[in-house]
């Protein structure tokens, strides 16, 4: 392969178990987001428009879905003769297959793609988070500081500082200190699981950390430590601007209606371009009884009902005299005549019959798992 | 349907819709919201099975090539056939006119291609077909070229080719009428022939002195072909002038030409945009429109076709209208009646209306 300088690692493989009936059957990755999209367009656009144009994206919980929307990677532009996506699933060996045990096991054991790329940085991401960030500035950083690694920060409440893995760092932004979740917390500057290393520095210490059957093999929980333990040169790289974590039911609900403000914390309008791979299909269509505030369409939809506040996928069927209000319908789902849907997900490919109501509230959003239809008189599903 | 190729013939008379394609052609004209006018011709190609396609350009060939490129978007870019530009002639020939020597000097490429078929279409149509049927009636007859048609509904001036058949499809006349009516029988501009017939066709029609090919080649000589034609009867419009141009956009307002367009098995595929979802903000008031990602709505918009990236300001007020890719319509103005080409801004408070069988039109660019 041609020479890269800086590979990207995906780290694509979770569960996502606390976005329950929304994981039932796909990664966390691929679950739908903003009207469009799937959270990992996020990081992929990300290294499209940072200019990396080499990708691993590493799978493991129930990757059809993912490995099915990623495809060749030419909606990243990542569909190239020499570099691309790569997509990097646990495989067998002579001495039998193991599953990814870890974070950081998942790169030790791609280690041998790693080392095909050849690359002089590796930089590694998670696919859980939603943000727009031009990688290469953080890389310029590293490079400037001589790390031997540098890990994104970004500024959180002092109050929600104890949820996260805090760094403590110096004038110059070197890390000095590494507190996973500290009662209390000496900084507020928090780690985002995204990380630049030198790749023989990373490889050194994946290969040391796979030996230790006590480790947890975890970048957060065993690498970092040890790096910082051995005084390596650990820098911060502070990010500013949006970033949301939306590993819960609550979050991704709430990330959702944020778009929606008159001016919204993320704009994907304002933000650099974010791709996906989009079916071919036709404007949505707002009938003649049919009443639209403060909500997002995106195409393939038919709407002939009322939509407030909520944000809809593609390929959606909104019936007459339907009311959707502070909801997140995700794609190809019908809403049929009548049905009420209030404070809900609704996963792709599912159904609520006339004159159902799926209600929820504010803080215990109701979800509707894939391909399941609402009857009527059935008061919605249990929240995920 | 691998022993067809398909050819698109870009050589269409722009004259009954000259304010749109001053700096296009009619085949790149942006339609319902989001698709060029040769989308659908193309769609229907691909989706029936044609993996190679030669594209006849006109003139004016840029907007074409900027939206076909490599084909990519249509699944035509590939190894083997896919998707071919056969430029005009050059200055040499240019005292013939029509457009049969496109054909004539482009022969070679017929030639070299291993299909059996030649699928001959126009990029004006708006359909959605699956050309295998065609394919199979054509060879259950002992057509030499088999051609399809609609039945028109209502009257209608225009030049189009109309049809007589008998009962087993036979065409038994063939002719350009300057009006059609209700039950007249309209050409479609396609025609299935087999390619060493159209070869012929081409090759001897223009060494004596013919022009046009639908004309020359085929209506003036078809007595000497075995022509057939089958009956279409799903959606079809053809776009050659204005007015045709807006009634058939404004078709697409109801729901079932919208699905039977677009939301069927066969898809019409165009050049992918990454376009946000449309953002509806609190005093947005829509109805009976079409709306593509990337506009943001903070008006009213009743029984229009807004395109990509379109700003609709507070207090603004748009009827009957379509409205092309990235135009900023400021607050407070009201926009009836009005095809606005892309990139146009209508700056706050301003009155634009058309009377409602002739639309305004604003060029591209324009700032009011």
């Amino acid at each position: 392969m041609r020479k890269t300088e800086c590979l990207a690692m995906i780290l694509a493989g979770g569960q996502g178990s606390r976005l329950g009936a929304l994981t039932k059957k796909i990664a966390k990755p691929a679950v739908p987001f903003g009207g469009k999209y799937r959270i990992i367009d996020f990081p992929l656009s990300n290294c499209a428009n940072s200019g990396i144009d080499k990708v691993g994206v590493l799978t493991q919980y129930r990757p059809l879905e993912l490995h099915n929307y990623l495809a060749s990677g030419s909606a990243w532009d990542l569909d190239q003769k020499d570099g691309g996506i790569f997509i990097l699933p646990p495989y067998a060996r002579e001495k039998g297959a193991d599953w990814y045990q870890g974070t950081a096991d998942a790169i030790y054991q791609n280690l041998n793609f790693i080392d095909l790329a050849d690359p002089e940085y590796v930089l590694i991401l998670s696919g859980d988070h939603i943000y727009t960030m031009d990688y290469s500035w953080m890389l310029e950083a590293h490079k400037m500081n001589k790390a031997e690694a540098t890990i994104g920060v970004i500024e959180v409440p002092w109050e929600e500082a104890p949820r996260f893995g805090i760094m403590n760092t110096d004038k110059t932004g070197r890390i000095e200190e590494f507190e996973e979740k500290p009662a209390k917390p000496k900084s507020n500057l928090a780690s985002m699981g995204i990380y630049v290393f030198n790749k023989n520095f990373l490889k050194k210490y994946l290969e040391e950390d796979a030996k230790d059957e006590t480790s947890s093999h975890d970048f957060g929980k065993n690498i970092i430590p040890k790096m910082l333990q051995d005084k390596a040169r650990l820098y911060s790289y502070a990010f500013e601007g949006y970033w949301k974590d939306v590993g819960t039911i609550e979050s991704l609900w709430q990330a959702n209606m944020d778009l929606l403000q008159d001016e919204p914390p993320f704009d994907l309008k304002g933000e650099k371009r974010i791709y996906s791979s989009t079916q071919s299909m036709p404007p949505h269509y707002i009938g003649p009884d049919a009443k639209v505030k403060n909500s997002m369409i995106s195409e393939g939809s038919m709407v002939l009902g009322e939509v407030e506040n909520s944000v809809i996928f593609p390929g959606v069927r909104i019936g007459k005299g339907v009311k959707v209000t502070n909801s997140v319908i995700m794609p190809s789902t019908i809403i049929r005549d009548g049905a009420v849907v209030d404070y809900a997900i609704l996963a792709q490919n599912c159904e609520v019959a006339a004159g159902a109501k799926v209600v929820g509230e504010l803080g215990a959003i109701t979800v509707v798992a894939e391909g399941e239809t609402v009857v009527a008189e059935d008061s919605g599903k249990q929240a995920g | 349907m691998k022993d067809v190729m398909g050819i698109i013939n870009l050589q269409e008379d722009n004259k009954l819709i000259r304010e749109l394609t001053e700096k296009r052609v009619v085949e790149s004209l942006p339609f319902a919201g989001r698709y060029r006018l040769i989308d659908f011709t193309l769609s229907s190609m691909v989706n029936s099975g044609i993996l190679n396609v030669g594209v006849m350009l006109p003139d004016k060939p840029r907007s074409v090539l900027d939206h076909l490129r490599s084909g990519k978007d249509w699944d035509l870019a590939r190894r083997h056939d896919g998707l071919f530009y056969l430029p005009s002639p050059s200055e040499e020939d240019s005292i013939r006119k029509g457009d049969l020597k496109n054909f004539y000097h482009n022969l070679d490429f017929f030639e070299h291609s291993s299909q059996k078929y030649v699928l001959l279409t126009s990029g004006s149509f708006v359909y959605n077909v699956d050309f295998s049927q065609l394919l199979r009636f054509h060879q259950n007859t002992s057509a030499d070229i088999t051609m399809v048609y609609y039945t028109a509904s209502s009257e209608q001036a225009g030049n189009n080719v109309v049809l007589e058949t008998a009962e087993n499809g036979l065409v038994t006349d063939l002719a350009e009428k300057p009006a059609i009516y209700d039950g007249s029988k309209v050409a479609m501009s396609v025609y299935l022939i087999e390619k060493r017939i159209f070869v012929e066709l081409v090759r001897f029609t223009y060494e004596h002195g013919g022009q046009d090919l639908l004309m020359d080649g085929i209506i003036r000589r078809a007595n000497e072909y075995n022509i057939y034609a089958c009956e279409h009867d799903g959606y079809v419009a053809h776009v050659d002038s204005t007015s045709a141009y807006y009634k058939s956009n404004m078709d697409i307002l109801q729901p079932e030409v919208w699905e039977e367009l677009f939301m069927g098995e066969n898809s019409i595929y165009t050049k992918g945009k990454d376009e946000v979802p449309v953002q509806y903000k609190e005093t947005a008031k829509i109805k009976n429109s079409l709306v593509a990602n990337g506009c943001v709505i903070r008006g009213e918009v009743e029984n229009s076709i807004l395109f990509r990236g379109v700003t609709v300001g507070k207090g603004v007020k748009i009827k009957n209208s379509i409205i092309m890719q990235k135009c900023d319509i400021q607050d407070d103005s009201l926009v009836e009646n009005v095809i606005c080409d892309k990139n146009v801004v209508i700056s706050k408070e301003k009155w634009l209306k058309g009377a409602n069988n002739y639309p305004l039109i604003i060029t591209k660019n324009v700032v009011i």
